[in-house]
C-alpha cells in the first residue's frame, strides 16, 4: 500500500463513496458594497471536472478561496469532504487541505526555495517520516509525471511561466490529494503552452481520479478538460452543464461567451 | 409608505470629526490588530510540531549576517567616544577614567541601542519586505493552502531568531566598542589593553553588564514582532511592498527607542 494512502484521514473516505467531495451551498461573499458571489451552488464528485467561467471579477478565484478555506462566505456552506470550511476549526481545516492541492493563478513558487524543495515542501510537512531519500524519489516521480526532468535545482525566477506551472502542479499532488483546484491553468501562457498543459491535466486526471474545479477564461480549455462547465455572472451561476448542452441553451449570456471563442 | 424613523441611528459624521477621530482609530485599529496578531504567533509557536530548520535558517541570516555591521558600528561609536570624552576629562583632570567611561557608555548603553537600531534597520526591512512580496505573491496564502500554519514558520521563527540573536549581536558590538576605544586612546597615550580593561572594569559587577545586554531582546521581540506583521498584512503590488519595509523600519526603530527609555528605568529600578 503507497503510504500516502495510510495517511489519508477518515474524512477522505466521504469522497469514495457517493457523496460529494465538493458541495457548495448557497454561498455569497461580498467585500463593502460589492457582492462577487450570490447564493453559489454546485457539486463535484470524484472523477469529474468541473469548469467555472465568468467575466473578470465575478468571483470565480473567491470561490476557490472559499473551499480551501482562505476566505470564509458570508453566508452558506462549502462542505469539503464532510468539512464546512466556513464553520470547521483549524484542526479540522488543516485535516481537509491536506487532502487538497491548489493550483494558484501565478503559481505561487517560493522563490528562495529551488524547484525540487518546493515540491518537497507539503512532503516534509505532512510526511514526516519519509526519509530523505524517500522524499527525493516522490520529487523526482512528481516532477517526472509533469515533464520536468532535470530542473530539481533550478530556481524558480530561472524557468518560464509554463514551467512554474507545472511545478506548481507538481506541489499540488504532492500529498496525492482527492481534490484538485487549479485557478487559471493557462492564463498568460502561449497556446501551445496552454495545450501541453490542458493534456498534462487531463493524463493527471485520468490517472488520479480527482474532484477538480478549473477556475477559467478559456474556453478552449474547459471544453477540453472538463466535464461540466458552470458559467458565472453576477455572482450567481447562469447555467451548468456539459460542452454540448451550454451550445444548446439559447441563454443570451452564454451564447456570447461561447462564441468568442468558436 | 414612508420608512420608519431610526431610533438610535448615529447623526452623520462632519468632516471635522472625520478628520479628528479618523487617526485615533486607525491607531488604536492597528494596535488591536497587531495584538491579534501576536496571540496568534505565540499560540502557534507553543504548539508541536516545531520548525527548527526554519528558525536555525534564520538565526544565520539575522544574526551572522548583521554580525559584520553590529561589530563596525560598534567599533566606531567606541572610536567616537575615547576621542570626545578624551579632551572633557582631560579638562578636568580626570583622564584616568577613560577606559571606565568608554566601558560603561558602550556596555551599558550604546552598544545595546546601537545593535537595536542597525538591526531595525537591516533585519526590520528585510522581514518587512521579503514577508509583504510573500503576501503579494499568494506565496502565503499557498503555505496556508499545504495545511502549514505561516505564523508558526514564518512569523514565530522570525521573531525568534530576532529575540536569540540581539544580545548575542550586542555582545560582539560591546566588545568591539571597547576595542576600538581602547585602539583610539593608545594612538594618542599608550596603554596597554589588560590595563585599558582593569581600570575600565573597576568596580563594576554582573548586574552592570548583564541587563542591558539582555535587555536587547526585548528589542529583538519589537523588531521581529513589527517587521512580520507590517509584511504579513501587506496589500498591493509593489507599492505595498516598499511600504511595509519602511513601515516596518520606521515603527521598529521608534519602539526600540521608546523600550530603551522603559527598560533603562526599569533596570536601574530593578539593580539600584
Amino acid at each position: 500500500m503507497p503510504v500516502s494512502e495510510l495517511s489519508k484521514p477518515a474524512s477522505a473516505k466521504v469522497a469514495e463513496g457517493n457523496q460529494p467531495a465538493i458541495a457548495i451551498q448557497n454561498v455569497a461573499k461580498s467585500f463593502g458594497s460589492q457582492r462577487v458571489l450570490d447564493g453559489v451552488t454546485f457539486h463535484v464528485r470524484r472523477g469529474e471536472t468541473l469548469a467555472v467561467l465568468g467575466r473578470s471579477g465575478t468571483g470565480k478565484s473567491v470561490l476557490l478561496r472559499i473551499i480551501v478555506g482562505l476566505q470564509t462566505p458570508d453566508s452558506g456552506s462549502a462542505l469539503v469532504l464532510g468539512t464546512d470550511m466556513a464553520e470547521a476549526d483549524e484542526a479540522a481545516i488543516a485535516a481537509a487541505r491536506t487532502q487538497m492541492g491548489f493550483l494558484f493563478q501565478h503559481a505561487a513558487l517560493y522563490d528562495s526555495l529551488t524547484v525540487e524543495e518546493n515540491v518537497a515542501f507539503p512532503l516534509l510537512h505532512h510526511r514526516s517520516h519519509m526519509s530523505p531519500s524517500e522524499r527525493k524519489d516522490r520529487v523526482r516521480d512528481l516532477l517526472h509525471e509533469v515533464g520536468l526532468d532535470g530542473h530539481l535545482k533550478k530556481m524558480p525566477s530561472n524557468i518560464s511561466g509554463g514551467m512554474q506551472k507545472r511545478v506548481g502542479l507538481a506541489r499540488a499532488l504532492a500529498l496525492d490529494p482527492v481534490i484538485l483546484l487549479l485557478d487559471e491553468p493557462t492564463a498568460g501562457l502561449d497556446p501551445i503552452s496552454s495545450g501541453e498543459i490542458d493534456e498534462l491535466i487531463l493524463k493527471l486526471q485520468e490517472e488520479h481520479q480527482m474532484a477538480s474545479i478549473v477556475v477559467t477564461h478559456d474556453m478552449v480549455s474547459a471544453r477540453t478538460i472538463a466535464s461540466r462547465i458552470a458559467l458565472m455572472d453576477k455572482g450567481k451561476v447562469v447555467i451548468e452543464g456539459s460542452f454540448d448542452e451550454l451550445k444548446q441553451s439559447g441563454e443570451k449570456f452564454v451564447s456570447q461567451f461561447l462564441h468568442r471563442d468558436f | 409608505m414612508s420608512s420608519p424613523p431610526q431610533v438610535n441611528a448615529l447623526p452623520p459624521e462632519t468632516p471635522v470629526e472625520h478628520a479628528a477621530f479618523h487617526p485615533i482609530a486607525s491607531f488604536l485599529n492597528w494596535f488591536g490588530e497587531f495584538g491579534i496578531f501576536l496571540w496568534r504567533v505565540f499560540r502557534s509557536a507553543v504548539a508541536p510540531p516545531y520548525e527548527f530548520a526554519e528558525f536555525i535558517r534564520q538565526l544565520d541570516e539575522i544574526g551572522s549576517k548583521s554580525l559584520p555591521l553590529v561589530a563596525a558600528a560598534g567599533g566606531a561609536i567606541g572610536v567616537v567616544l575615547a576621542l570626545e570624552t578624551r579632551s572633557s576629562l582631560v579638562r578636568f583632570g580626570a583622564k584616568s577614567l577613560l577606559p571606565a567611561t568608554v566601558v560603561f557608555a558602550v556596555v551599558t548603553e550604546m552598544g545595546p541601542i546601537i545593535t537595536g537600531l542597525i538591526v531595525s534597520g537591516r533585519v526590520g526591512a528585510g522581514i518587512g519586505a521579503e514577508l509583504a512580496a510573500m503576501r503579494v505573491t499568494e506565496q502565503i496564502d499557498a503555505i496556508e493552502a499545504s495545511a502549514v500554519d505561516p505564523y508558526k514558520l514564518l512569523a514565530a521563527t522570525r521573531i525568534l531568531a530576532c529575540i536569540v540573536a540581539l544580545p548575542l549581536l550586542t555582545l560582539a558590538a560591546s566588545f568591539s566598542g571597547v576595542l576600538m576605544g581602547w585602539v583610539a586612546d593608545t594612538l594618542i597615550e599608550p596603554i596597554t589593553l589588560g590595563h585599558f580593561i582593569a581600570m575600565g572594569f573597576k568596580g563594576a559587577g554582573f548586574k552592570d553588564f548583564l541587563p542591558p545586554t539582555f535587555k536587547t531582546s526585548v528589542y529583538g521581540l519589537i523588531i521581529g514582532a513589527i517587521a512580520c506583521f507590517t509584511g504579513m498584512r501587506a496589500k498591493g503590488g509593489a507599492e505595498g511592498v516598499g511600504s511595509a519595509a519602511t513601515t516596518s523600519v520606521v515603527l521598529s526603530s521608534l519602539f526600540v527607542i521608546l523600550a530603551d527609555v522603559i527598560l533603562v528605568k526599569l533596570i536601574l529600578l530593578i539593580f539600584p
